[in-house]
């Protein structure tokens, strides 16, 4: 299979960008950050092993604030990620999406959140709170219009205060100046102006959030260090899953309607390559996308008591995934796959994909099969186990960092990084990490 | 005929399964017979599940087909056989963790199996737990938790049902994600399980053992 030269462009661009940093050095510091992990990507063997581990809510711990702190108050969030980044020097550090959120979930009243300080402790990061957003006989409603769908049926849902918005006629039906006459007297009844309130104060706080994290990746690019992604996306199966129809939901939906299953996921690739591309190109066109997986996965090494059978991943998981992938490539962006669960079962088939394109990054694997079967073909990435990050040594850090160079790292092609973010990792432990893979890492 | 309930539901055939049951209470059958039945095909899906060919789809379809077979079976029964109820369970998911999928088959198959389920929902306190062991004087206690930090709250539980003086009135099981004799001894349970069979039979033996 032939790699993708726009992927090739892509990453080049990204590593020579227009930028006009401050000093020489900062320059050269980002292109020689840069270049490393597109060398790893694309399967080559860079000076060293790049790091570009997933912290979250770890920025928040290392600097000494809580969960909730940089949930709510702009300096502090930017403090605690300035500070992470420019102590530990990762190679490519992942922007803080879930911070400033705190009013955004508070305009709209969520009922899908719960948040340090709203239903959780304070030095908790926050958890989804899953529900049957779409219900069964919903699928024509989104498959028709999933605009009006996530507008009348879904928002008014997992809101507390937006469900004015379900008595509004679709937007599908004002087409003429006589409909606008009266189309809009469903936002004109009390409870409607109301809503119109929630949505003003929701606009203003989403609008403070985006400016939150422009200016704190700019800042970070103007010292030299590179985010290590700039959009995000779902497998099409997860977004119908995870915050649609919910688990239950989607599981029975294989059995009691795998068509209209599969053609919302259809529908959902044309959705999801167009948000997640306007987002890169937003982001300065940044190749990576960052992808967690959800619903596909086994539970064990050998393909048991997980998510879905072998055959129900071939048949309602991947095809839709892998169509989304293959968008992403022939526009130049590297899928950036997290492999949550374990996905040993499931090599022979992820392996499908043009060389040098891709990054998988492992949670619970099979390292020297993953080895064998994805060598040469995908960049790896991880998997330093979450719990010796949260309960270990330095000294434990240091050995299995070592394992997961040996097995992994071998010949290129490889990124370290743990196997899960976690608010709880001791910071001593992410040092060792990041030292000890400065120094074990530099290949000769 | 009989063995085709067996087959219908442990293969995941709902429409054929529920026809079956329709065609025979509507026959006049015995309806205790027929949930028998569904206790064997469950115990089929159990064993498929450990031996790796059915996966959680699988158990939540199923769980799904006998709740349906359930509420067409319960009319049915004589309240002389619903009356005999084989023992009091109280049944909740503990304080900081809202996963049910589990704890709701566990429900199922207790109910099933004769016994009057106390199912008190997800993220409950160990007041809660107290409280209805109080009010009904179950002798069985099982407490589900899925996240790590739901080990802290069974063993908060248990202290709690101790130091309301009714740790000798009842036997606690444990249950959910990663169990094992290590957590058990941590909380303070009398016994583990690792599905929902592992529930059934703890508490026959706890009734009987009275």
């Amino acid at each position: 299979m032939e790699t993708n030269t726009k992927v090739q462009e892509n990453l080049e661009a990204w590593c020579n960008p227009p930028i006009p940093f401050p000093t020489r050095d900062v320059e050269r510091l980002y292109r020689e950050r840069t270049k490393r992990i597109a060398d790893a990507v694309q399967l080559k063997k860079p000076d060293r092993i790049p790091l570009m581990p997933m912290w979250e809510f770890f920025y928040a711990k290392y600097a000494g604030y809580t969960c909730e702190e940089v949930m709510y108050d702009a300096q502090k969030a930017e403090d605690s990620v300035i500070k992470t980044v420019t102590d530990l020097q990762p190679d490519g550090f992942q922007g803080p999406i879930f911070f400033m959120t705190g009013p955004v979930l508070e305009a709209y009243d969520s009922k899908d959140v719960l948040w340090p300080g709203h239903g959780l402790p304070v030095d908790q990061a926050h958890q989804f709170v899953e529900g049957e957003y779409m219900k069964a006989n919903e699928y024509d409603a989104f498959l028709s219009d999933p605009s009006d769908f996530m507008l009348r049926y879904y928002l008014p849902r997992v809101s507390g205060n937006l469900n004015a918005l379900s008595m509004t006629s679709p937007f599908r039906q004002n087409f003429a100046y006589f409909t606008n006459f009266g189309a809009w007297a469903g936002l004109g009844t009390p409870d409607g102006l109301k809503a119109l309130d929630v949505l003003r104060a929701l606009s203003k706080a989403s609008f403070d959030y985006v400016s939150f994290l422009i200016s704190v990746v700019g800042k970070l690019v103007m010292m030299g260090f590179p985010p290590w992604s700039g959009s995000l996306t779902e497998a099409p199966f997860d977004v119908l899953g995870d915050t649609l129809r919910g688990t239950k939901g989607i599981m029975l939906d294989m059995y009691r309607q795998p068509a209209l299953l599969k053609e919302a996921c259809e529908k959902i690739v044309g959705i999801m390559a167009e948000y997640t591309m306007t987002a890169a190109r937003a982001n300065g066109n940044h190749p990576i996308v960052f992808i967690p997986l959800h619903k596909g996965t086994a539970s064990t090494r050998d393909g048991k008591g997980g998510f879905m059978s072998l055959k129900q991943f071939e048949e309602f998981y991947w095809p839709t995934l892998r169509k989304l992938m293959g968008i992403l490539i022939d526009n130049g962006f590297v899928p950036n796959l997290l492999l949550e669960g374990d996905f040993t079962s499931r090599l022979e088939i992820i392996k499908d994909v043009p060389p040098g394109t891709c990054i998988y990054h492992f949670e619970h694997i099979d390292m020297e099969k993953a080895k064998k079967v994805l060598g040469g073909r995908v960049c790896m990435r991880g998997c330093v186990p979450i719990h010796i990050m949260t309960l270990g040594t330095p000294d434990d850090v240091k050995k299995a960092v070592k394992e997961q160079i040996d097995i992994l790292g071998e010949g290129g092609g490889y990124i370290m990084d743990t196997t899960m973010a976690s608010e709880q990792i001791k910071p001593e432990n992410m040092k060792a990490l990041m030292d000890f893979t400065k120094e074990y890492g530099v290949y000769k | 005929m009989a063995a085709d309930l067996v087959h219908a539901l442990s293969e995941l055939k709902e429409t054929e399964a529920l026809e079956i049951v329709r065609k025979r209470l509507d026959g006049g059958e015995n309806p205790l017979l027929i949930l028998d039945e569904a206790r064997k095909a469950m115990g089929i899906v159990g064993k498929r599940f450990e031996e790796g060919t059915y996966f959680i789809p699988d158990l939540i379809y199923s769980g799904e087909i006998l709740q349906a077979i359930s509420e067409m079976v319960r009319p049915k029964i004589s309240k002389e056989a619903a009356g005999k109820k084989a023992g009091k369970v109280v049944l909740g998911t503990v304080k900081g963790d809202i996963h049910d999928i589990g704890k709701n088959i566990v429900a199922f198959m207790l109910d099933l199996n004769g016994f009057e389920v106390y199912d008190i929902g997800i993220d409950v306190p160990p007041e809660k737990f107290v409280e209805k062991i109080r009010e009904t004087n179950a002798p069985v206690v099982a407490l589900s938790g899925f996240l790590t930090l739901a080990f802290d709250a069974m063993k908060a539980t248990v202290e709690a049902i101790e130091k309301a003086g009714l740790r000798d009135t009842v036997k606690i099981i444990i249950g959910g994600g990663n169990m094992n004799d290590d957590i058990r001894k941590y909380a303070g349970a009398d016994a583990y399980g690792v599905d929902a069979m592992a529930a059934v039979k703890f508490a026959e033996k706890v009734v009987a053992s009275r």
